[in-house]
């Protein structure tokens, strides 16, 4: 295997914009090779940015390494390039898993089943999903087994932020009166200050929304504060609902509007889903 | 553009001069009362001051509560335009109203400054 990853590096080197980089990755994924598996996937991905499966690399390598935020959102990226993009579909079915979202990891691995029906590792995962037990599935393309995660984590509020960091601990989705309506909140000692937090933001939308208007500037789109030891970001997803995003200080500003940016879609999709 | 008293008037004049800041208000943390105004004309000085002062408490007791501590800045975003506030130590509010492609970085530089010099 070790004269594999010397053939394929060589030819990978004669070329670099060859598409071999992704049977290199996938190699030294599978040989825990992680910092050089990540390289090669990034290295690809700057050249193929619009390559679905350079994007399911980078996605397999982050989940790999738990980086599961991130892997979200190449997997999404990859849907977004090629909507039935299979291993975009399992990897994400895998993350929902982990989060206890067992409805959209079945759904996502149905979707899977539409493109690949003979692939047994979908029709196993999916089985599992529908009979909710705990398990291995050969479907899942991250190390840990796909469906272990439900019985662990069947958290109803970490539905909405399924995939993103912080979703027990840093984001919090709530209606216009202060009523949480997904996510969770600690502070920095570890207390959880959801209800609080939500009483103290009930009717910001809504302020926040006529300040706008007041001073002629549209609709609201996001509300940044900078505290003394830490950030939070609020942005309204849709309608009056309100997110909160809250990090330590160390997270920049700008960095917290991305991150912001992501819960709010995930926010969204979910509220449309309950609608 | 209204005027604000001397002395305050230098204050809001740091906030202003910045390219892109349409106005520059002192507000009354407690109450939202306008302390001093340099405002473009339209702009209702004593209603955004008013719900900046609410805006300002809610968050404040928001991310307290969350453990992040006292707000110092502030920055509503919007389609139009920002508004963008610091808390001087004694409760007073720097608050600027700004075009949508203002150095937000810069404009809160001066805004603690501002708020410095307000005390």
């Amino acid at each position: 295997m070790a004269d594999d990853v010397k053939a394929l590096s060589a030819e990978l080197a004669q070329d670099p914009d060859s598409l071999v980089f992704l049977r290199l990755g996938e190699l030294l994924r599978h040989k825990g090779q992680l910092d050089a598996a990540h390289r090669v996937a990034l290295t690809g991905l700057e050249r193929h940015p619009h390559l679905a499966d350079a994007h399911d690399l980078y996605a397999r390598v982050l989940a790999d390494k738990h980086d599961f935020e991130r892997a979200f959102d190449e997997w999404d990226m990859a849907l977004r390039i090629a909507p039935d993009h299979v291993g975009a579909l399992k990897g994400l079915a895998f993350l929902y898993f982990k989060v206890g979202d067992v409805q959209q990891a079945a759904a996502h691995l149905a979707a899977a089943q539409r493109v690949a029906p003979d692939d047994p590792g979908i029709a196993q995962a999916l089985a599992l999903a529908h009979g909710g037990e705990a398990g291995q599935s050969a479907a899942a393309p991250a190390p840990e087994p796909m469906a272990a995660a439900p019985a662990a984590q069947p958290l109803e509020e970490a539905r909405v932020f399924a995939g993103l960091e912080g979703a027990e601990e840093g984001l919090l989705l709530l209606d216009p009166s202060g009523r949480v309506l997904g996510g969770a909140l600690k502070d920095p000692a570890g207390r959880d200050v959801t209800d609080a937090v939500a009483a103290y933001l009930a009717g910001v939308s809504q302020e926040a929304g006529r300040t706008a208007k007041l001073l002629g500037l549209g609709s609201w789109t996001g509300l940044a504060a900078e505290g003394q030891h830490g950030h939070a970001h609020l942005t309204p997803p849709s309608g009056s609902a309100l997110l909160l995003v809250v990090r330590e200080r160390a997270v920049p500003m700008g960095r917290l509007a991305i991150m912001a940016q992501r819960a709010a879609v995930a926010a969204r999709r979910w509220l449309e889903a309950q609608a | 553009m209204t005027t604000a008293p001397a002395g305050f008037g230098r204050v809001l004049d740091l906030v202003t001069r910045v390219r892109g800041v349409r106005g520059a208000m002192l507000v009354a943390g407690d109450d939202g009362l306008v302390v001093a105004e340099q405002l473009m004309e339209g702009i209702k000085g004593p209603a955004v001051a008013a719900l900046a002062a609410s805006l300002a408490s809610r968050l404040r007791r928001a991310l307290e509560a969350a453990g992040v501590g006292a707000g110092q800045f502030w920055h509503l975003q919007a389609e139009k335009g920002a508004l963008l506030v610091v808390t001087a130590a004694s409760g007073i509010l720097v608050v600027a109203v700004a075009e949508p492609d203002v150095n937000v970085g810069l404009v809160r530089l001066e805004l603690l400054r501002a708020a410095e010099a307000v005390g």
